[in-house]
């Protein structure tokens, strides 16, 4: 059956949505830095499910490496999901400009570079889809996380103009913004629990919505609603606020 | 649920991750998913496991499946029903972990057919405090295999198991349902279908007098039709706390008296897929929150066989006098004890049912343990959040040979719980 390209999918989300697919009969690309070590997951994945899978090394910031790792799949996936990012420190980015750099590159410029690749091959061949995980961080800049909000912001402007642009070739794109999930990201971190899902939650609710060829979910809809109003608050207030 | 504690949690992707964690110079107690009703998974430190979860092989020749100990029973399912295979085990949920399947060493429908989860256990792994991994099985380690299964994580983190599947045809379920009028019909009921591969009974345990005892005894065997198309159920979810007073003794029995009268017949048949007749509870999720905000807790004794009418009788006779109802009250034949030191079943009959918390709760509690103590029976440590440390020694003739299996390894110093400090495991 048809494959699907995971990047970042070291990440328990991307693990997640990775099994989830596999469970439903896709067969598996999975992308990530020090792939290696997603051996074990593999087997786990083909124990589970009975699909091929096949791990390949990627480093979102290598810009130069994307055309090459694009090429060397032998076969094209139908839909390529990322995964990909990186929260950083707010305060370190805000005078280290490597802290900076990585965090726009990783969340932003490096995923857009592969992606530019995945879609021009996918609207020449008409067909497929890309689901790109973006964050609630990016619907409104906030003192204790903007850059990593702007870098997703950024990424979520990118996903809906290519939805745009793909849309005649008949290519979906799909915008994901998880809000609070439980993984290693945000290991340690006290969440709110009625606010925060599993990983296992998002890649069911990411499967079903990316089959309906939904544009732009939440995956708790609470978040509907809390960013409905969060975005609402006039700028004079909400700079005052401490959230 | 109860009690409710902070802690800190500590999670680990892999072998070394674990070892540094345990290196510390805390204590620490394993915890599965955090189905066992008790503080058997609870202390300051917890070890996470359920995020270690990966399935390791597969022998369709002869159903040998080995995963890492967070994997659901429910992930087993999923991924081998539709294959023709089962467990040969399974308690009344799936939402519990390998780990934690070991560790209460569990028992089913069939245990007295099957026996305990160990049966089906080839070999696990385990850490031990000074972080060694050790393979172990019966043949290999004996002492550490019956220290752990129903060891209830007191002897080392569990990383992995070799279990067997049985080959099913049919994700369905023939069932048989007759109703008994009192105890003694009950018991007698269950002998006379003693064949049949799985049975259980519900209680109804606010009848009275002559009608004491008097439930629904359900037995099943898998069907062979060759449908094994098994996909995961849509759940119904109970969204928000009942208060505390919804589940009085009036709507329990109205309860019970619905689930009774439901069934016309004396005996009826039914075909029911594997979920319903394995677990009904799971279809509803946080169904807890019919209890309150107060929570529950659960109650679980097995007397031997001799003395089951006997203190059953007293048992339901004590429960109905207090009113205080139980939403379940599940009653099971069970087969011959293993040689585990803590492992729950022996030839007899448990019976397990819910309470609400309330006050006069644990004074009920404690003249039930002594009756159960008095007809030479036991409670369950999954199940247990208060007993006293007399009433389940009286209980487990093996805890001193398991104590000192403990002190001798060191186990102590590592792996503590609140329920193994409460009764000085
Ligand atoms: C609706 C329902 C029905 C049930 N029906 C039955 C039944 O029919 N029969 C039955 O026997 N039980 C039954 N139970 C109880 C349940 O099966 C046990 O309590 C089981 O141990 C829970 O597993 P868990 O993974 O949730 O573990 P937890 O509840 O998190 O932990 C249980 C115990 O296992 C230990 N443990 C967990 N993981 C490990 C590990 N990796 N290494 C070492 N120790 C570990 C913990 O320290 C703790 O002592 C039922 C529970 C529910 C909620
Ligand atoms: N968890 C949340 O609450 C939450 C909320 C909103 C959005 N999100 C988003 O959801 C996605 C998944 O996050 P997660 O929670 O699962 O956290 P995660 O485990 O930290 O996932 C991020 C992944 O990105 C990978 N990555 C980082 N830099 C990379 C690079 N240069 N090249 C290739 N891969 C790189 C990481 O790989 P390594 O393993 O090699 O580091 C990691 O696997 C992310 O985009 C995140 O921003 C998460």
């Amino acid at each position: 059956m048809s494959y699907i390209l995971i990047i970042g999918a070291k990440s328990d989300i991307a693990k997640a949505v990775a099994r989830e697919y596999a469970k439903h009969g896709y067969d598996l690309y999975l992308a990530a830095r020090n792939a290696h070590e997603l051996h074990k997951f593999a087997r786990d994945i083909s124990v589970r499910s009975q699909r091929i899978v096949k791990i390949l090394e990627l480093d979102i910031r290598d810009f130069k490496s994307h055309h090459f790792f694009y090429e060397q799949l032998e076969e094209k996936p139908l839909g390529t999901i990322s995964a990909v990012g990186y929260l950083g420190t707010q305060y370190k980015a805000q005078t280290n400009f490597h802290e900076l750099q990585r965090i726009v590159e990783t969340n932003f410029t490096g995923i857009a570079n592969l992606l530019n690749i995945v879609a021009s091959d996918l609207e020449q061949r008409r067909h497929g889809f890309i689901v790109g995980i973006t964050s609630v961080a990016g619907d409104r800049g906030r003192k204790k996380n903007y850059i990593y909000g702007s870098a997703k912001a950024a990424l979520g402007a990118y996903l809906s103009g290519l939805r745009n642009s793909l849309h005649g070739a008949g290519v979906h794109v799909m915008t994901v913004k998880p809000g609070f999930v439980a993984t290693k990201m945000t290991a340690g971190m006290d969440l709110p629990e009625r606010l925060t899902a599993q990983p296992e939650d998002v890649a069911k609710v990411l499967f079903k919505a990316q089959q309906k060829k939904k544009n732009e979910i939440y995956v708790k809809s609470v978040w509907r609603w809390i960013m409905m109003i969060v975005k609402v608050i006039p700028e004079w207030k909400f700079k005052k606020m401490d959230i | 649920m109860y009690p409710k504690i902070k802690n800190r949690t500590f999670v680990f992707n892999d072998q070394d991750a674990l070892k540094s964690i345990i290196a510390k110079p805390h204590e620490f107690i394993p915890y599965g998913n955090g189905r066992s009703y008790g503080d058997s998974a609870l202390n300051n430190n917890i070890i996470y496991v359920k995020p270690y979860n990966y399935f390791i092989d597969f022998d369709e020749n002869d159903g040998l499946l080995q995963v890492q100990s967070g994997v659901l029973l429910g992930e087993i399912l999923e991924a081998f029903v539709p294959r023709g295979w089962f467990l040969k085990t399974t308690p009344g949920t799936k939402f519990i972990t390998i780990g934690g399947a070991i560790a209460a060493d569990i028992h089913g429908k069939n245990h007295h057919h099957e026996g305990c989860f160990s049966e089906c256990i080839k070999e696990f792994k385990i850490m031990l405090p000074d972080g060694k991994i050790v393979s172990c099985s019966k043949e290999t380690i004996p002492e550490l295999f019956c220290a752990t299964c129903g060891g209830h994580g007191l002897t080392g983190i569990i990383l992995s198991a070799g279990i067997y599947l049985k080959k099913i045809r049919s994700k369905y379920i023939e069932q048989t349902t007759i109703k008994t009028k009192n105890l003694e019909e009950t018991f007698n009921t269950f002998e006379e279908y003693y064949n049949a591969p799985y049975s259980v009974a519900w209680i109804d345990c606010l009848a009275k007098g002559s009608q004491m005892g008097k439930g629904l005894l359900m037995v099943g065997n898998f069907k062979k039709d060759n449908q094994l198309d098994y996909k995961e159920k849509n759940k119904f979810s109970i969204p928000f706390h009942f208060p505390s007073q919804a589940l009085n003794n009036w709507s329990v029995r109205a309860f019970n008296w619905l689930y009774y009268n439901k069934i016309k017949e004396k005996i009826s048949k039914q075909t029911v897929d594997l979920d319903t007749f394995f677990y009904p509870l799971d279809a509803i999720s946080h169904w807890n929150r019919i209890y309150g905000r107060n929570g529950f807790l659960q109650y679980q004794l097995i007397l031997p066989k001799n003395n089951s009418q006997e203190g059953l009788s007293k048992i339901l006779k004590i429960i109905s006098d207090s009113g205080k109802g139980s939403f379940l009250a599940v009653l099971k034949l069970c087969g011959k004890s293993n040689e585990n030191y803590l492992s729950f079943p022996m030839e007899g009959y448990s019976f397990a049912l819910d309470f609400k918390i309330e006050k006069g709760l644990f004074s009920l509690l404690d003249r039930l343990d002594k009756v159960v103590i008095e007809h030479h029976g036991r409670i369950y440590l999954s199940k247990d959040v208060r007993t006293s440390r007399q009433a389940f020694e009286q209980g487990y003739p093996q805890i001193e040979a398991f104590r000192k299996f403990r002190k001798r390894h060191k186990l102590g110093l590592k792996f503590q719980s609140l329920q193994s400090k409460r009764l000085g495991i």
